[in-house]
């Protein structure tokens, strides 16, 4: 990589500092409404990490605190191990791709990029160098003339972020970049900003409302809810284990079956009373001690769909439920089952070419234990 | 033969408008150029006999009304551009719901007559008005305070009347600024002022252009405001032209002041727009 970036990466290696980013029980007040309810995150250095919710669940508020354009209520910022929670924007090292771009109509796209260096007085010539390394980076070298008005909506949004990349800040903040940009190029920017976060190793603090674009980019994410983390984990952990209903219906599609624990809450393997009678083994360690009604979550992509009729599948949770409705999606095709207690499941059954059931046909939905989560 | 009809559509309708610019602002410049080229007297009359001396009489006979003229325009402009600027930012970025009726507020004296608007200057600035007789009563200012009849006087006037007409292009263009951007400014360093110098004013430029021009141009040929708030020693140019005109019915020398006056702004302006470059004109036109 280029030449300033590695001695940065070497710097990565000598120091240890615990995190990059540390949230302490921010809160945020814009009157009387509680936009973020007593926050607390810590983000090591050179991680991916996206705040992903609903609009209106603080998570644009949250990074404009750490940016430095609201100042908390109460709580503490650090930036390394700096209290940076009262200190303006211009006195911050971090730097924000605005969602808008909000990119200076009156300089060109040199003036644009240099506008951070220039700033901080540095030299004539490595204003130069600099800029014109970050404009490989992002892919457009020798833009420097060219003026805004000029380029297309993607090319801006890369221009956005080099002229936040060029300053190297300990962290770069990205309010919903790819936003305003079409399906194809907003897919093709991730794929690019990830390649580009792991080349200059500096920390993203993402911010999205686009669960896939926060799983395919993101070491861990955070999903807020009403200005609170509902959970904070690697794409992973929260996809198959979502702690909370809102994270389990926030992130993927959840079908969600009320019912009761039987035994075993702390063993291998607990068993819950489902509400039409079933019985379903789920891991005891989802189930926390004296919790007695719960939600029995299974992803559809984690449901078998069969005939009765056949044999069941052997170490499979089971339940039977009627076919209420199907749908042909090509590389799937998606079903929805009324299962216990009247609930409906959805099923994605992978387009295998196999005969399809038809609907008010009686089936069985199994899934093994582990795929089980409890909300 | 449809097509060539909505071909010259655009044309035909802007006939009216050229018409009326060729009968109410062509004739009137040559006219007025050809008065300066006349001789003659009240009483005989005047002939056009191509007198190109005219020109070189009133340069050296009023060059101090001319360069006077000049200086108060100039200086009435920066005033009221400094006066106006924080009016306009202050609407645009923290007047909220409210923006129009603050802009309603500095209107509203203009619904009063230009003349009358002086003379209440005239009598708020005499001797022993409100507000010099209140500040001599209570001593702080001595007795022989006079502010009518100086350049101060008459700038302040010039000043005054301008207001509107720089704060109005002054606030259209910095409402139009994007806020985020100034954000921007700040996230990339750049203190209040900083972001004031190096985003805030080059994109509110044509408005300052366009506010600059118009209070230049009239403030310079104004003589209202030194007919009334001024005295012998605060002559401006258009005081002569009125004078020339109107009393001494010396049509030439009025004539040839007014072309010299109107060349000298073009060429003012023109200086001005090379060094603005002409994205501002256009932007200002526009």
């Amino acid at each position: 990589m280029r030449v300033s970036y590695a001695v940065r990466e070497e710097e990565l290696q000598e120091t240890s500092t615990p995190a990059d980013v540390s949230l302490r029980n921010v809160v945020k007040m814009f009157g009387d409404t509680v936009a973020v309810d007593d926050i607390t995150l810590e983000i090591p250095r050179g991680e991916f990490f996206s705040l992903l919710g609903p609009s209106g669940c603080g998570k644009t508020t949250t990074l404009g605190m750490i940016g430095g354009f609201e100042t908390p209520t109460s709580g503490t910022i650090l930036l390394g191990d700096t209290d940076v929670s009262r200190v303006p924007a211009y006195k911050r090292d971090v730097n924000t791709v605005f969602q808008s771009y909000a990119l200076f109509p009156h300089l060109d796209i040199f003036g644009n990029i240099a506008f951070g260096l220039r700033r901080k007085r540095m030299a004539k010539d490595d204003i130069a160098r600099r800029v014109a390394e970050a404009l490989r980076l992002v892919d457009l070298p020798g833009y420097e003339r060219r003026k805004v008005a000029e380029l297309s909506g993607g090319q801006q949004q890369r221009i956005a972020l080099a002229r936040a990349l060029v300053n190297e800040p300990r962290v770069l903040l990205l309010d919903e970049p790819l936003g305003a940009l079409d399906l194809k190029l907003r897919k093709q920017m991730q794929t690019e900003l990830k390649r580009i976060q792991q080349d200059v190793g500096i920390t993203f603090l993402y911010v999205t409302h686009d669960q896939e674009e926060a799983m395919a980019m993101s070491d861990r994410l955070a999903v807020m809810n009403a200005g609170k983390v509902e959970q904070c984990g690697s794409p992973r952990e929260v996809y198959e284990h979502p702690a909370t209903r809102f994270v389990a219906s926030f992130l993927g599609a959840s079908n969600l079956i009320d019912g009761r624990v039987a035994s075993g809450a702390g063993a291998a393997l607990a068993e819950v009373v489902l509400s039409g009678g079933e019985r379903v083994r789920v891991p005891g360690e989802r189930i926390a001690q004296g919790q007695s009604e719960v939600s029995v979550g299974i992803r559809p992509e984690k449901l078998h769909l069969d005939p009765v009729e056949e044999p069941a599948r052997e170490g499979h949770n089971a339940i039977t439920g009627q076919v209420t409705f199907g749908t042909y999606l090509g590389v799937s095709n998606q079903y929805v089952v009324r299962g216990p207690g009247d609930t409906d499941l959805v099923v994605y059954v992978q387009n295998l070419g196999l005969r399809a059931p038809g609907i008010g046909d009686t089936v069985r939905l199994s899934w093994l234990p582990e795929h089980t989560f409890v909300v | 033969m449809r097509a060539v009809r909505v071909r010259l559509a655009p044309y035909l309708l802007s006939l009216p408008g050229w018409f009326w610019l060729g009968l109410f602002f062509l004739v009137p410049i040559i006219a007025v150029l050809s008065v300066s080229l006349q001789t003659g007297n009240p009483d005989t009359g005047y002939n056009l006999t191509w007198h190109f001396s005219e020109f070189g009489t009133v340069l050296s006979n009023y060059n101090g009304e001319l360069v006077r003229s000049f200086l108060y325009g100039a200086i009435s402009t920066l005033a009221a551009f400094v006066i106006a600027y924080p009016m306009a930012y202050w609407i645009a970025f923290h007047g909220g719901r409210h923006k129009s009726t603050y802009l309603f507020i500095i209107l509203l004296p203009f619904f009063v007559s230009f003349v009358i608007r002086t003379l209440s200057w005239q009598f708020l600035l005499s001797d022993n008005g409100i507000v010099l007789g209140t500040l001599k009563n209570i001593g702080v200012l001595p007795q022989s305070t006079h502010v009518l009849s100086t350049p101060f006087a008459v700038i302040a006037g010039l000043t005054y009347n301008a207001l509107p007409y720089m704060v109005l292009p002054l606030y259209v263009a910095i409402e139009k600024i994007d806020r985020r951007v100034v954000r921007a400014a700040g996230d990339l360093y750049a203190s209040g002022a900083q972001a004031f110098a190096r985003v805030i004013l080059p994109l509110s430029s044509a408005g300052i252009f366009a506010g600059f021009l118009l209070v230049f141009v009239t403030n310079t040929g104004d003589y209202v405001n030194a007919s009334i708030l001024g005295g012998p020693g605060t002559t401006m140019v258009g005081n002569v032209i009125q004078n020339s005109y109107l009393s001494n019915q010396d049509y030439p020398t009025a004539s040839a002041l007014s072309s010299i006056l109107m060349v000298l702004l073009l060429f003012v302006i023109w200086l001005y727009a090379r060094v603005f470059g002409t994205e501002a004109v256009e932007e200002a036109v526009v």
